[in-house]
């Protein structure tokens, strides 16, 4: 992944920005998981950041995106592909990103658990990461913004053979692309 | 590149039939051959020999003893073996390997048996096998011609009448050895089945290899027993689903090749592949018609599958589906007037039928639980496919969708495609927790099961027909 050089006063812009959306978003959900803390993101209200010294991610990347939003993961029932109120928060949380960011355009990966024949589970991995795209349409985000792809359960992030494994599976991810 | 088994005197039951190729003749009857495996296959077997094997019958246990394949001079070869002596060996080994696998004979191989003289591959010495509890015979020889082609002759003999039920004979390059042991086998296990031969065929899979999070998946062939495998693609892109065509010039697959799935079509000859639609969705699940001349697949438009047909050449995509749920899959009945499929329009996972146009769309499945990947039968009369109650298992029904029944029982079978005779039903079985994944075969009694050796683990395997 290539790093972006922003100018610092830019920096300081946006990650002002960051932090009053996620104030927003914070309101608006519960968060089924909760998002790594921004590093550094209580700090960025100094107006003296330390110029040699960058604080979080660089805005705009992949680190900020996930650094910024509720999560970058969206969990589905079994055969399910319906985006719940859970999942709403953190779309929205991602749609505010993107609004920020409006040259950024995000891949939405779809997944399922092992317990489904290959064939459907590329279809229904589609559909799931189609859900969630359509969601974060509606938010106002162009959709020749959001590509998708399917994995059916050709990746899975759990490895077990559980209940608790295929339901971290069950899953639509955002990922930037640059 | 064509398939060079160019004087295979498959005719070649000599019985009656003048041969093709008068020039290489097998050696000489003693005695007038019964009739060709053909007919033998079409009728049931006469004479009270063996019954002919229906799904509802026990399999059998009937003694095949085949000893090493004379010849009649020891020369240099460049089949496996180095010399025709060690070669007649080996025939004799395939051929014993091929028929103790289906479960149908308990045949002894030349390794616990003693050597035959040339002469006596057509004056087989009967008592001294009726010593040995031999029921049934099977002698052959080889011979080497200048050129380097191989002549195989396979005789099949009743011990107990003592006399000859069928023989063949075949002219193959040396490194088509093999084929020439599978034919040998396919005529044995024909004319005492009745049933169609199979095992002179390929099979396409995906080998897999590494951690259940970061599985490396390649495109693999291999002879129906495992021989001659080779990889066709390197795993740098998950390749996923083969689907061997007809006549084995190309295969169907997915692949993520360009970063996102779509069905390639692989040309075996040239090592070329191209997409097989130029649609901007993903393609998946790729099926050829039983002529060759059209391929089904599944596409998503904005997250929504359905069933298209694209001529095999190229051209433009008909839909044939066209429900808001996912419909996925398709196989032809053996004749191509209709297609069984996959569809959750009810809500969940169901099989249905339909005519090759799409028309006349019906479920059939319905005894509870989710019914997947449903594959016809060349046979036309049952359609196997995994059904999920919890577990995946590999399951056969009739194409009404009566008489269900199940062929195995384990954590997750799955992905059922058929032997080109219908006899055998080939699977992939995934291991709880290690992700690990092997090929199975089972028969449609569902109680010879066995695993396919493969070199590393192996998935969604997909039968050729038997090679002409």
């Amino acid at each position: 992944m290539t790093k972006e050089t922003v100018p610092v006063n830019h920096k300081i812009f946006t990650a002002l920005l960051l932090t009053s959306g996620l104030a927003l978003a914070g309101c608006a959900t519960k968060p089924k998981e909760l998002p790594p803390q921004p590093s550094g993101a209580a700090t960025t209200t100094t107006t003296t950041p330390p110029v040699s010294q960058p604080m979080g991610p660089v805005p705009g990347t992949q680190a900020d995106f996930v650094a910024s939003v509720l999560g970058d993961t969206i969990l589905f029932d079994t055969d399910r592909y319906n985006i719940d109120s859970e999942d709403q928060g953190l779309l929205q949380s991602q749609a505010q990103w993107l609004a920020r960011y409006p040259g950024k355009r995000v891949s939405i990966e779809g997944h399922c658990d092992e317990r489904g024949t290959r064939d459907y589970n590329l279809a229904l991995g589609e559909r799931r990461a189609n859900a969630a795209k359509n969601y974060l349409v509606s938010l106002g985000i162009d959709a020749s913004r959001i590509t998708t792809i399917s994995y059916g359960k050709e990746r899975p992030v759990a490895l077990g053979s559980d209940e608790s494994s295929w339901a971290r599976n069950r899953r639509a991810i955002t990922i930037t692309v640059q | 590149m064509k398939p060079a088994f160019a004087a295979l005197i498959a005719a070649a039951m000599l019985a009656g039939a003048a041969l093709p190729l008068a020039a290489q003749p097998v050696a000489k009857p003693a005695q007038p051959v019964a009739r060709p495996a053909t007919a033998a296959s079409a009728a049931p077997a006469e004479e009270g020999l063996t019954g002919s094997v229906t799904d509802e019958s026990e399999w059998q246990d009937l003694g095949i003893a085949i000893p090493t394949f004379p010849t009649n001079e020891m020369l240099p070869t460049a089949a496996d073996g180095g010399n025709t002596e060690a070669l007649g060996r080996n025939l004799a080994r395939v051929i014993y390997g091929d028929l103790k696998n289906n479960g149908l004979f308990k045949p002894v191989g030349p390794d616990a048996l003693p050597k035959i003289a040339f002469g006596e591959v057509t004056a087989p010495a009967f008592p001294g096998w009726r010593a040995r509890s031999a029921e049934m015979l099977v002698q052959g020889f080889v011979k080497s011609a200048p050129d380097g082609r191989l002549t195989v002759g396979c005789y099949l003999y009743d011990v107990a009448l003592g006399s000859e039920l069928a023989r063949q004979g075949y002219v193959v390059k040396p490194e088509e050895w093999r084929r020439a042991a599978h034919k040998c086998a396919d005529m044995v296990y024909a004319r005492l089945s009745g049933e169609s031969p199979f095992f002179d065929s390929k099979i396409a899979y995906i080998a897999e290899t590494g951690p259940k999070d970061h599985r490396r998946k390649q495109l693999a062939i291999m002879d129906s027993d495992g021989a001659n495998h080779r990889f066709i693609t390197n795993g740098q892109a998950t390749a996923l689903t083969p689907r061997y065509s007809p006549d084995y010039s190309k295969i169907a697959y997915l692949t993520y090749l360009n970063g996102n799935p779509r069905i390639f079509v692989y040309d075996i000859g040239s090592g070329q592949q191209r997409l097989v639609t130029e649609g901007k969705g993903p393609t998946f699940a790729p099926r050829w018609s039983p002529d060759g001349k059209n391929i089904l697949y599944s596409m998503a438009i904005a997250g929504n599958t359905d069933i298209y047909r694209v001529p095999a050449t190229g051209g433009e995509s008909i839909k044939l589906t066209d429900s808001p749920g996912i419909d996925v899959g398709g196989s032809y009945s053996p004749d191509g007037t209709r297609i069984v499929f996959e569809s959750d329009r009810s809500g969940s996972q169901q099989v249905y039928v339909m005519n090759a146009d799409g028309t006349n769309q019906k479920r059939i499945s319905f005894f509870g639980g989710r019914a997947a990947t449903p594959e016809w039968s060349p046979r036309g009369d049952q359609i196997a496919f995994t059904h999920i109650a919890g577990n995946l298992r590999v399951a056969v029904m009739n194409p009404s969708g009566g008489e269900m029944r199940y062929l195995t029982d384990s954590w997750q079978d799955e992905a059922p495609t058929w032997s080109p005779n219908g006899r055998i039903v080939q699977f992939f079985r995934t291991t709880k927790s290690t992700g690990r994944t092997a090929i199975w075969q089972v028969d449609l009694t569902g109680r010879n099961e066995r695993k396919l050796n493969t070199p590393v683990d192996g998935s969604d395997p997909a039968w050729g027909p038997v090679l002409p």
